[in-house]
Order: structure tokens, then C-alpha cells, then sequence
């Protein structure tokens, strides 16, 4: 009788080979990520006492309704990383301004996209890219009130 | 010389953009050095927070890089039912990269009969970041940030069911 053979898994290989992979992007997506966040972070550490308080706080009128809606406008019409949202929302809560406003303000940061809408129009036809960013818009402001109200209660 | 500047094309924006701000630092440092140590000691104390939630974070990436891919993402588009939303959920969320690299594949899903509120549904999600859970955790503690996501789950399939009907599909 044959003694047998130390075959080779190409399964097991296959897995092998796409974790070391899969590795290797993250690391090459982390090395990309870090140093934006380590210098935005020391941004925010060197303009934490530069900043008045009181300017940020000026664009709110404390209310339950009309909040979310004026930070799902800011957020629409703002542009960039939402690493950079989460370090402004994070400012304006420590100013006083609702969680119902800064909710809407970083739901609508990553979900209206106005810089990237003529694209979309241009891949994926204007009816969706105007439904999709309107509909966000509306529902920033929504997510924005039921966060704020679910947090009162949990 | 050509060396040089080869070199210097492989260093990415973030690295200069770190590099800016490492020097705004030495700037502070010899103008108000009070206001420089004020500063690090507080990033130091952010970063002591964070690291942890890093390390959390590369693991969740790796396993998000190994599972979803445009071939899976194109295959499982087109399951049946509820099944669809949940991929559609989870692959927005894992899915990594810009926004516009997706929307080629998001076409040609649309042109071989996708759901236009699937489409939207992937891009809803797609806002919840798990490489930037650090930081969002830092600023507004896990609990918001779980009751947030929960939120943002829900809305992108009242959002997907929403552009379904506003927007029928074209074939």
C-alpha cells in the first residue's frame, strides 16, 4: 500500500492567499488614513482655544425643529472628509449646539454629496441623483429628531 | 535629480498635509511655547484614547476586504427579497474607497435591472465609516454612535423603498 500523499489544499491556499492580501490593502489604507487623522487631530489640539465659542453657535436658534433643519443645510453645502464633520460636530456639541442639529449636520455631511451630484447625474441619470440627494437631505433632518429623542429615553 | 523627483511624486497629499501641520507646530513652538505644550498634551491625550479602537478598526477592515469585493457585491445585487436589502446594507457599509469609483458598477447594475432604491440604499450606507468609528466614538461616545448607525440603517431602506418609487427602473 501507498502511504499518502502530503497534498497540497488550493482552497486553504486560495484563503492564504486573499487574507494577506486583504491585509496588505488595509494596511496600505490605514497608512493613507493615519496621517490625515493624526494632522487633523493636531489641528483641532492647536485651534481648541482659538476658537470663540460663541461662532458656530450664532447659525442655531435652540429649537427642537428648526436645529436639525439648519445643520442638514450646513452639511449639504459642506465638502470634504467626514473626519473633518465628526471634529466640527464634536466642536459644536462642546457649544452648546443641539444633538438633534449636529445629527442632522453629520448625517447630511456624508449622505447629500452637492460636490459629487454632477457625476452622479452624469452615471446614474439626474431623476435618481435628485431624488437620492433630496431624499437624504429630508432624512437628515429626521434621523437628526428621532437620535436626539431615542437618546433622551435609552 | 530625476531620482528625486520620482520619489517625491510617490509621497501622497496626506503625508504633506501632515508635514504642514508638524511645521505650523514648530511655529507655535518658538512663538508661544506655552500655547505649543497646551496643544500636544492635548492631542497626546486624544491619541492615548484612540489607539485601542485602531487596532479594533484594522481587524474590521481586514475582514471587510476579504468578504466584499465588485464581484460579490454584482453577484449578491441580485439575490431575491430581504436577503438583498441586508447585503445591500452590509456591502455599503464595508465597501471602501470614493464614492465615485462605485458609481461605474452601480451603473451597470442599474443596466442589467437593479432597483434604483438598491442603488440608493448602498450609497446611504456607504456613510456609516468603520475606519472612522475612532474618532467618532472619541467625540461622541459608542452609545450615540450605535443608536446613530441603528438610525442610518433603517433610513436607508425607507430611503431605498422611497427612490423605488420615485424612480422606477428602466428595464
Amino acid at each position: 500500500m501507498s502511504e499518502p500523499k502530503a497534498e497540497h489544499n488550493p482552497k486553504r491556499g486560495d484563503f492564504t492567499d486573499r487574507f494577506v492580501k486583504s491585509l496588505a490593502k488595509s494596511a496600505r489604507a490605514m497608512s493613507k488614513l493615519l496621517p490625515i487623522i493624526i494632522g487633523a487631530l493636531l489641528l483641532v489640539s492647536l485651534f481648541n482655544s482659538l476658537i470663540p465659542k460663541s461662532f458656530y453657535i450664532r447659525f442655531f436658534r435652540k429649537s427642537l425643529l428648526v436645529d436639525p433643519i439648519i445643520g442638514s443645510v450646513i452639511g449639504s453645502v459642506s465638502a470634504g472628509s467626514p473626519l473633518t464633520s465628526y471634529i466640527l460636530g464634536g466642536e459644536f456639541l462642546k457649544n452648546g449646539v443641539s444633538l438633534g442639529a449636529v445629527t442632522a449636520f453629520l448625517v447630511a455631511w456624508v449622505t447629500v454629496g452637492m460636490i459629487q451630484l454632477p457625476a452622479e447625474i452624469m452615471i446614474l441619470g439626474r431623476r435618481f441623483a435628485i431624488a437620492r440627494n433630496v431624499t437624504a437631505f429630508i432624512l437628515a433632518i429626521l434621523v437628526g429628531i428621532f437620535t436626539m429623542l431615542v437618546m433622551r429615553i435609552v | 535629480m530625476l531620482k528625486m523627483r520620482h520619489k517625491m511624486k510617490r509621497i501622497g497629499g496626506e503625508w504633506y498635509f501632515l508635514s504642514t501641520v508638524v511645521l505650523l507646530y514648530v511655529l507655535v513652538f518658538f512663538v508661544d511655547n506655552s500655547f505649543f505644550s497646551k496643544s500636544v498634551d492635548f492631542f497626546v491625550d486624544i491619541m492615548a484614547k484612540m489607539l485601542p479602537i485602531f487596532v479594533l478598526v484594522f481587524a474590521l477592515m481586514t475582514v471587510a476586504n476579504l468578504v466584499i469585493n465588485q464581484r460579490v457585491v454584482t453577484k449578491y445585487f441580485r439575490k431575491p427579497g430581504v436577503m438583498k436589502w441586508f447585503f445591500v446594507i452590509f456591502a455599503g457599509i464595508l465597501s471602501t474607497g470614493p464614492i465615485y469609483l462605485w458609481y461605474p458598477l452601480l451603473a451597470e447594475l442599474r443596466d442589467k435591472g437593479v432597483g434604483y432604491g438598491y442603488l440608493a440604499a448602498f450609497l446611504y450606507n456607504r456613510a456609516i465609516k468603520i475606519p472612522l468609528l475612532p474618532v467618532a466614538i472619541f467625540y461622541f461616545g459608542l452609545k450615540y454612535i450605535i443608536v446613530l448607525t441603528l438610525i442610518m440603517i433603517v433610513c436607508s431602506v425607507v430611503q431605498g423603498v422611497l427612490i423605488n418609487r420615485l424612480v422606477p427602473s428602466e428595464t
